[in-house]
């Protein structure tokens, strides 16, 4: 177990940090793991949200509601934010802190973005009478978008706190699987969004 | 308001203890007591105890109101326990059973044998592994709260709505069902993962997949099956949290919503569940049959295929719970015809343990004699499942007693009798002391006869036209001597449980040790002490085929062949923040349930998130155990 | 000695299913293995078919299990070295082969007798039956007759019952074990189900989803008569019952003070069975038998009959006042 030296140099350094240890390589594997139970949790929501998004019960519909040319701005938005937070991994594999915190700290902010698109988006349909409450259209809508929101928002928090991290302690076996993670949770969340983006907003201008 | 503030100066206090802020003595005296090592504690083996004990104080709350509800039911129009007070032991004791009992024990066992039985010194996350087990405490607290404020849930343990909804069940029953399963759930959720990842990446060198005792391989399928079937039920729940706290409106026709959806999400998550607590107890028999039989597993490698089967199967089929809900003939049509294939591979297992002991030397040990009892048991539970498979029959099954007969032969004919084998099997290795056999053969054979007289006259009950979850029934319909029969069986099953509490407590009181391998058995938990050290092994063992150290001894070796020299061993440190976490989740819980604008219920989850966040810049590593101190720390989990 | 013990644990449960079988045989009026309606005969030759089947196969499991636990017991003294097979192919291919077999055997009349039984024809030898499931008892009504009751069914003998069921509430579930399966009442669902009695009797019904603190009680009767009777029947519930008495008079005043929000259904917050022709019913509540004692019993006490029930007790009338409401009541013939 070497978990614990921290790395002076980077020649004879190995490619794939994260995996070096068994530590990282078990959390590594875990994380996929634990992907794979949130891939049946938007599965489950998604199913309730197909199910109920006919019933707005007099409220506004779908094809009412959805401005496709701010959810492709948010879609933007998300998706190069995976593309940075790839470039912040590629950084991470060759040692390059500064590089790697830059990317990231990009990476935040596209998220943080595209929240307040979305944080904008919510306001202004309860404005329009698609609340929570109002119908089971409105409740499976919030519950499917708004679990996307909370997972973008846990993961600028974590991300944040991992970049505080890997500026104190430099990369290395320990902080490399915990970004390593926290990257592959950012396109997974990516992932869940562009099927929000077809079977939600397009499905739903469609009718 | 005043909850809040309670809950406030308590957090306090406890922040107060564990920093030492608050006394400096208290704090030493704390950190050297047993409580606080058994607190904090990330060995899997005492994790392992935790889960056990747990389990069993459930099964036995579980099993009083069972009592209580066979009682009601001695004579027809009884008026004992009537309405909602019925309806609510009902539940509790479904959800007891299921989630608080038959999983912690499971999870009990698994974490104690696994890592021994793959030579690992651990599992892949300690910590996760102890939050897991904090978090189920923790659920399963909130979940019996009911009993004490408010009302417990009284909606049957699938909670079907709209009956579970605010309009039809006013109160907090449901509230505490709702949270209190969430909690458990994650913590569920974040122990399979572990055993995932700990069965993946932390085998000993030489042990391949297909060298790995079956109960090692059934873990593996068990928790496969958690991975996918915990998250319909968290969102299920999230759902039905949402309607009864938020006001959303996912099950409320009136509103749009539908009553179908939590159906559909409870039993996509429900009928795995079946062979989460099943498949474990089938690796449970596999080893105890195959040990007491002197004999390698018959057909080891299609155990393995119809373990991996029955649960990718098992998520083929939930809608068979759903056959009178009216989704159509060809609905209902494919998952019978999908259902019944299941019986396929479970018959597999049955005849290869018949052929198992086919030519082998069998001893009549009591953990044998659980795994005897099992058999005929099991079979008949699984032959009724293929009987209430079909939708045409099942119309006449669905919710009536031949059901509960149906799944108590299933759960409690199988997933009992198998834990019951396990225990009487991995006592030793747990506690380093036998149990005793006498009170163990007293124990299988009232519970056995109990049971069938218990349960086999419910079949009969159901066919005579008495539906389930009913506090009384009408006399002089020929309901009365079948009742009577079945509440007397009970008796059986009641002395059965005391004499397994009289087998525990004097195991305790008892001073003889065991040696390591007190079964002549066949896998690796055999060649270490009992019970095991911290570090499990000295050295690494390197294993040479299936049933490892039976190949070892067959070759006249006294220990396993080492794959590492001696060295240092790392531990990892033992930590109160999960126990700290679980407890702001419980706070978090009891927030939201106490309505009151939620403030106590943020103020738990704030506290979640804060010792997350504190936890993830803790830099502690642990510490090594180096090879002098190996004859010091041999001794081991204290019983 | 343990063959023994194997033997009187089967003894066990063999003595339990002849006693189940001989002494307490269930009851015809509620009886799934006393089949008096084509759909229950359907499920009872499915339920026999497939436990046949099953006995065959724990016949060979028990026969292997016994042999096998008499046959390779550890004998006192002696200490045998059992060969280590891994196992036997040809073996493990017939005992998978088999199940698969007896399953397809199962399958095919199960899913044929699975559209059999969904189809609902609406022909002219069909009535159709609209049943409503409330918290807790169940409202009929014959859309094509104009009548409307509760707790007590009658249908012909002979013709086949189309039911429309439709929640209100909670999730109730319809079963008449002698005439056939349930289906389940779902609020904002119509499910249908056909049934048919084929001798007349009074057959008993039940709820079989848990639908809160009075489930167990939420009984209904189905009275099956020959089509004659039943048109007799019909007649009766079409025309009206008039007041005669002046106690009736008075208790119709009653009635309408005190019963007819719920009763008639002008509160829309609770609905209370149809009493228009209740004198005409066997049971008060699906539950008590239909007299005058009982009668009052009932009313004064309506929550400790049947827990949960939403009828408040009518304790609060003079007892003249309540033997005018009841014979009111027992005159709607």
């Amino acid at each position: 177990m070497e978990v614990n030296t921290e790395i002076k140099s980077t020649r004879n350094m190995p490619n794939h940090l994260e995996t070096t240890t068994l530590e990282g390589r078990n959390k590594v594997l875990g994380f996929w793991l634990f992907l794979a139970a949130e891939t049946v949790l938007f599965a489950c929501l998604f199913g309730t949200y197909l199910a109920l998004r006919h019933q707005s019960m007099g409220g506004p519909e779908s094809s009412e509601l959805y401005d496709l040319s701010l959810i492709a701005v948010s879609t933007a938005i998300l998706l190069t934010s995976s593309l940075t937070s790839v470039l912040a991994m590629a950084k991470m594999n060759q040692y390059k802190l500064k590089a790697m915190l830059t990317w990231l700290g990009i990476t935040v902010l596209l998220g943080l973005s595209f929240l307040v698109l979305e944080i904008y988006e919510f306001v202004h349909y309860v404005h329009l009478g698609h609340t929570f409450m109002n119908s089971a259209f409105g409740s499976s809508f919030y519950a499917l978008v708004g679990t996307h929101g909370a997972h973008v928002t846990f993961g600028i928090v974590w991300i944040t706190t991992l970049m505080f991290q890997a500026a104190k302690q430099g990369i290395t076996r320990e902080t490399a699987p915990k970004l390593f993670v926290s990257s592959l949770y950012w396109h997974f969340i990516d992932v869940v969004w562009i099927f929000i983006f077809t079977l939600v907003y397009l499905l739903g201008k469609v009718g | 308001m005043g909850t809040l503030l309670v809950l406030i100066v308590f957090a306090l206090f406890l922040v107060a203890i564990f920093t030492g802020g608050y006394n400096k003595d208290l704090k030493g005296l704390l950190e050297k007591s047993t409580v606080w090592d058994w607190l904090t504690t990330v060995d899997h083996k005492k994790i392992g105890i935790l889960y056990f004990f747990s389990g069993i104080f459930y099964f036995v709350v579980g099993g009083i109101e069972a009592l209580l509800i066979r009682m009601q039911l001695v004579v027809p129009q009884n008026d004992f326990i009537v309405g909602d007070t019925y309806n609510e032991l009902m539940t509790m004791h479904g959800t007891t059973m299921i989630f608080l009992a038959a999983m912690p024990l499971i999870f009990g066992l698994m974490n104690v044998v696994v890592p021994l039985q793959i030579g690992a010194r651990d599992v892949a996350f300690p910590f996760l592994n102890a939050l897991g087990f904090w978090l189920f405490t923790f659920g399963a607290i909130l979940v019996n709260l009911g009993w004490f404020f408010g009302n417990a849930p009284d909606a049957g343990w699938t909670s079907y709505v709209s009956l579970a909804l605010n309009e039809y069940s006013p109160g907090p029953g449901i509230d505490y069902y709702v949270l209190g399963l969430q909690i458990t759930g994650i913590g569920t959720m974040i122990s399979a993962i572990n055993f995932l990842v700990t069965i993946i990446n932390m085998r000993a060198p030489g042990m391949s997949f297909l060298r790995m005792p079956l109960f090692t391989w059934t873990t593996f399928a068990t928790s496969a099956l958690l991975l996918f079937a915990m998250p319909p039920l968290a969102v299920g729940l999230l759902l039905l949290m949402f309607d009864r706290l938020f006001g959303a409106n996912f099950f409320d026709y009136t509103m749009g919503g539908s009553s179908i959806i939590w159906q559909h999400l409870f039993w996509i998550f429900g009928h795995p569940e079946v062979y989460i607590v099943i498949l474990p107890a089938f690796g449970i028999m596999s080893e105890v049959i195959s040990t007491f039989s002197k004999k390698r597993l018959y057909g080891y490698t299609s155990m393995v295929f119809a373990s991996v089967l029955i649960s990718f199967l098992g998520f083929m089929v939930w809608v068979h719970h759903m056959f009178t809900v009216g989704l159509g003939p060809v609905s209902n049509s494919i998952f019978a015809v999908a259902t019944m294939t299941i019986a396929v591979p479970t018959g597999i297992k049955v005849f290869n343990w018949l052929f198992t002991m086919w030519g082998g030397e069998i001893r009549f040990t009591t953990a044998m004699l659980f795994a005897l009892g099992f058999i005929p048991t099991f079979v008949i539970g699984g032959m009724t499942g293929v009987m209430v498979a079909l939708p045409p029959a099942d119309f006449q099954y669905q919710d009536s007693y031949f059901l509960v007969a149906h799944f108590h032969y299933t759960l409690v004919g199988g997933v009992v009798m198998g834990l019951f084998a396990g225990a009487y099997y991995w006592w030793p290795k747990m506690f380093g002391k036998l149990l005793n056999e006498t009170l163990g053969k007293i124990h299988f054979w009232s519970f056995l006869i109990g049971f069938h007289l218990t349960f086999f006259p419910q079949h009969f009950l159901g066919l005579f036209g008495m539906p389930r979850r009913v506090f009384t029934y009408q006399p002089n319909v020929g309901l009365e001597n079948l009742n009577l029969i079945s509440t007397i069986g009970t008796i059986g099953m009641a002395i059965g449980v005391l004499a397994f509490a009289a087998n525990v407590v004097l195991s305790f009181v008892k001073k003889e040790k065991v040696p390591n391998d007190p079964w002549n058995a066949r896998s690796l938990e055999w060649t270490i002490p009992s019970p095991p050290p911290a570090y499990n092994f000295v050295q690494t063992p390197l294993i040479r085929g299936y049933d490892a150290w039976w190949i070892e001894k067959q070759a006249g070796n006294k220990s396993m062949k080492p794959a590492e020299p001696i060295g240092p061993i790392h531990m990892p440190s033992s930590t109160f923040v999960p126990f700290l976490m679980s407890l702001s989740l419980f706070i978090a819980g009891l927030g939201f349930i106490a309505r009151e604008n939620f403030a106590a219920g943020i103020l738990g989850l704030i506290m979640f998130f804060i010792t997350m966040f504190v936890r993830s810049f803790d830099r502690n590593h642990g510490c090594h155990i180096e090879p002098e101190e190996f004859d010091q720390a041999n001794k081991g989990v204290k019983a | 000695m343990v063959s023994r013990k194997g033997i009187r644990h089967f003894l066990t449960v063999f003595v339990l299913a002849a006693l189940a079988l001989s002494g307490c045989a269930g009851n015809e009026s509620l009886n799934v293995l006393a089949p008096s309606g084509t759909s229950a005969e359907k499920s009872l030759d499915l339920i026999k078919l497939s436990l046949f089947i099953m006995m065959g196969v724990f016949a060979v499991v028990i026969s292997i299990y016994i042999y096998v636990l008499i046959r390779y017991r550890k004998r006192k003294g002696k200490d045998v070295m059992p060969k280590q097979v891994h196992g036997n192919t040809i073996v493990e291919i017939i005992w998978t082969s088999i199940p698969i077999i007896l399953i397809t055997i199962l399958a095919i009349p199960t899913v044929k007798y699975t559209f059999d039984m969904a189809n609902t024809r609406a022909s002219e030898d069909s009535i159709t039956i609209k049943v409503t499931g409330y918290q807790y008892w169940w409202e009929f009504e014959y859309p094509d007759l104009g009548i409307k009751t509760s707790q007590e069914l009658h249908i012909p003998v002979g013709k086949q019952v189309n039911f429309i069921l439709e929640g209100k509430d909670v999730i109730h579930s319809f079963w008449i074990p002698a005439l056939g399966g349930k289906m389940d009442v779902i609020p904002g669902r119509t499910n249908t189900m056909p049934l048919d009695a084929k001798k007349p009797g009074v057959y008993q019904g039940k709820c079989a989803e848990l639908c809160g603190a009075g489930h167990a009680l939420m009984d209904f009767k189905v009275v099956a008569q020959e089509e004659e009777d039943f048109n007799k029947w019909v007649a009766q519930m079409q025309k009206p019952s008039p007041v005669q008495t002046a106690s009736q008079k008075q208790g119709e005043e009653l009635y309408r003070q005190n019963c007819l929000g719920c009763h008639a259904g002008t509160n829309p917050n609770v609905q209370g069975p149809d009493l228009t022709k209740f004198g005409t019913r066997t049971t008060i509540a699906g539950i008590l038998e239909n007299n005058e004692k009982n009668l009052k019993m009932w009313m004064m006490h309506t929550t400790d009959v049947k827990p949960g029930s939403l009828m408040p007790k009518i304790d609060y009338l003079q007892p003249q006042e309540m033997e005018a409401l009841v014979d009111y009541l027992m005159s709607r013939k």
